[in-house]
């Protein structure tokens, strides 16, 4: 089953993350590597360099960023090819620990949605 | 959390972790049975406290604490082990010694190794080959016995008993637990490669059964793949396969209709095919290549697969490359079945009757005689060339051969599709 999991927080930070949660995060990507489990991973750009296509009221309208009305955004993603749900939540867990260890007073969180598979399209026979 | 909800956690942290801990546990207990066994008192262990003490912050490490301490027992039981024991205690403590926090740091210099010895003597020759994949599928891939049994549609016992006779084996056998060296490793690493293709495969092409594809099986087979690509990064057939198996899951969407009837390569909407496992399949053969590994069988039906993956339509498919490709795998593994695909390329490239000449020296090959895609192909070479009538009996001929019931009726349309046509029609080539 493929995972893909969108990490969220508010943009305006104080600043980068520490050194010690970016090590401790390249270490848990590392594992995943090996684990044969992590499959595609990516940080996103901030939103002041992003722009929404949006269809509202029969009108289709481009509008750039920065979105300083949203509370939270994602941040970066990752996808993962795991065994079960249960896997994934796992997983999720040990990343948000990293962020709970390394930048106090840090908050966000990990949405974990399943990306559809061939084995979700059962044949209708 | 709830009592499920902290099962569902045990069932995950399971999956993540028992490979290393069984593999560190081999190490030291030098017993692949006996590793598997603590470990699996381990995990007893596990449901029974963490329902009521929570998850603890490093489920990894406590698990092989517990896994450990249950060793020293059963060392203690076994007075006879008491040199064994005395080496081993020597190790825990200068373990426990080292700051427990960082219990996983402690290992990781040996755990690498330990997977890939763990690797090997799953897959090691003296089991049957239906051994190693039960066995493989078990300590690497973390699967229950039960989930074992439903991919290969065999009753759980007989899977249970499988492992047990191949720990038994291994023990009485006493094979160690090493990584090979030498002129031996080819050897050694080429049935590891073998138990995971064979994996894939079934999950694949599903040889017998209702289902068309197991993809479980599959992600089982890519992950293992994956792994043995990190634990030996400088062994181009291991990049060659997983360049091979990323490629091929990639079309799992396409091939298969909607009432679950397979789809020929050539058929399939190729915007269905996965980009990213194709992209993931196209660096691990750049590996491959780099580490000179385009010698390999592996790395070469990587190669052809990647020569489909990069046409975006049918008509753009190299295929004066592909007969090419079979040719060098031909003279390094030469076989029935790589001629039979020769032949199939050979006629795409050079037109229909080159191909079928090709097949038709292989019909008397014994090998073959029971193979469903030989009279499957030489059908489908005939009804391009119009000869309809010849072209129906060999896919009847193809349909009763085939174990795979979506298939067998694929084969029956087409031998249908053939009675349909009177007249030969201008077949573009």
């Amino acid at each position: 089953m493929r995972f893909m999991m969108l990490v969220k927080h508010a943009e305006n930070l104080s600043g980068p993350p520490p050194k010690e949660l970016m090590d401790a995060m390249a270490k848990l990507s590392e594992e995943a590597v090996k684990a044969g489990t992590l499959v595609d991973s990516g940080g996103l750009a901030p939103t002041a360099m992003s722009t929404r296509v949006r269809l509202s009221r029969g009108q289709v309208a481009a509008i750039d960023g920065p979105f300083t009305e949203a509370k939270e955004v994602v941040g970066g993603y990752a996808v993962f090819e795991l065994k079960s749900k249960a896997e994934a939540i796992e997983g999720a867990l040990r990343f948000m620990e990293l962020h709970k260890k390394h930048w106090p007073g840090w908050e966000g969180e990990t949405e974990i949605r399943q990306v559809f598979g061939p084995e979700d399209f059962p044949p209708k026979a | 959390m709830t009592a499920t909800d902290t099962h569902r956690a045990i069932d995950a942290v399971w999956r993540i972790e028992s490979a290393r801990i069984i593999a560190g546990l081999t190490r030291i207990v030098r017993d692949v049975g006996l590793a598997e066994e603590l470990a699996q008192d381990a995990l007893v262990a596990a449901l029974q406290q963490w329902p009521e003490s929570g998850v603890p912050d490093n489920p990894g490490a406590w698990l092989m604490a517990t896994a450990k301490h249950r060793a020293i027992d059963h060392f203690r039981r076994n007075k006879r082990l008491e040199r064994k024991h005395q080496e081993f205690g020597r190790e825990l403590q200068t373990q426990q010694e080292m700051a427990v926090p960082d219990f996983d740091a402690a290992l990781d210099d040996d755990i690498g190794d330990d997977l890939l010895r763990l690797v090997f003597i799953s897959c090691h020759p003296v089991l049957s080959t239906e051994a190693r994949v039960a066995l493989t599928l078990r300590l690497l891939g973390g699967l229950t016995t039960e989930e074992i049994a439903r991919a290969f549609l065999a009753p759980e016992p007989t899977i249970a008993q499988r492992i047990v006779r191949a720990k038994r084996t291994l023990a009485e056998e006493r094979v160690p637990f090493e990584v090979p060296r030498g002129a031996e490793l080819a050897a050694r690493l080429s049935s590891v490669l073998e138990v995971i293709y064979l994996v894939f495969n079934e999950g694949y092409s599903a040889t017998a059964g209702d289902d068309w594809m197991r993809p479980a099986l599959c992600e089982d087979a890519l992950r293992l793949g994956r792994i043995l690509a990190e634990l030996a990064p400088k062994e181009p057939e291991v990049h060659g396969l997983v360049a091979l198996m990323e490629i091929q899951a990639s079309r799992s969407r396409a091939r298969v209709s909607s009432s679950g009837e397979p789809i020929l390569l050539l058929d399939q909407n190729r915007a269905h095919w996965d980009q990213l496992l194709i992209r993931r399949g196209f660096a691990a053969l750049e590996r491959a290549e780099r580490l000179g590994g385009m010698r390999g069988p592996y790395a070469l039906q990587a190669a052809i697969a990647a020569c489909h993956a990069r046409a975006l339509t049918p008509e753009e498919t190299d295929w004066a490359r592909i007969v090419a490709l079979y040719e060098a795998l031909a003279q390094l593994a030469p076989s029935p079945v790589v001629e039979l695909n020769r032949a199939v390329a050979v006629a795409m490239a050079f037109g229909p009757a080159a191909g079928l000449e090709l097949v038709d020296g292989l019909t008397a090959e014994p090998s073959l005689r029971g193979y469903h895609l030989l009279p499957s192909v030489r059908g489908d070479l005939l009804k391009k060339l119009g000869r309809f009538d010849e072209a129906r009996a060999e896919f009847e001929r193809a349909a009763a051969l085939t174990r795979n019931a979506r298939e067998r009726e694929l084969l029956l349309d087409r031998a249908r599709a053939c009675a349909g046509s009177s007249t030969p029609p201008a077949e573009p080539r």
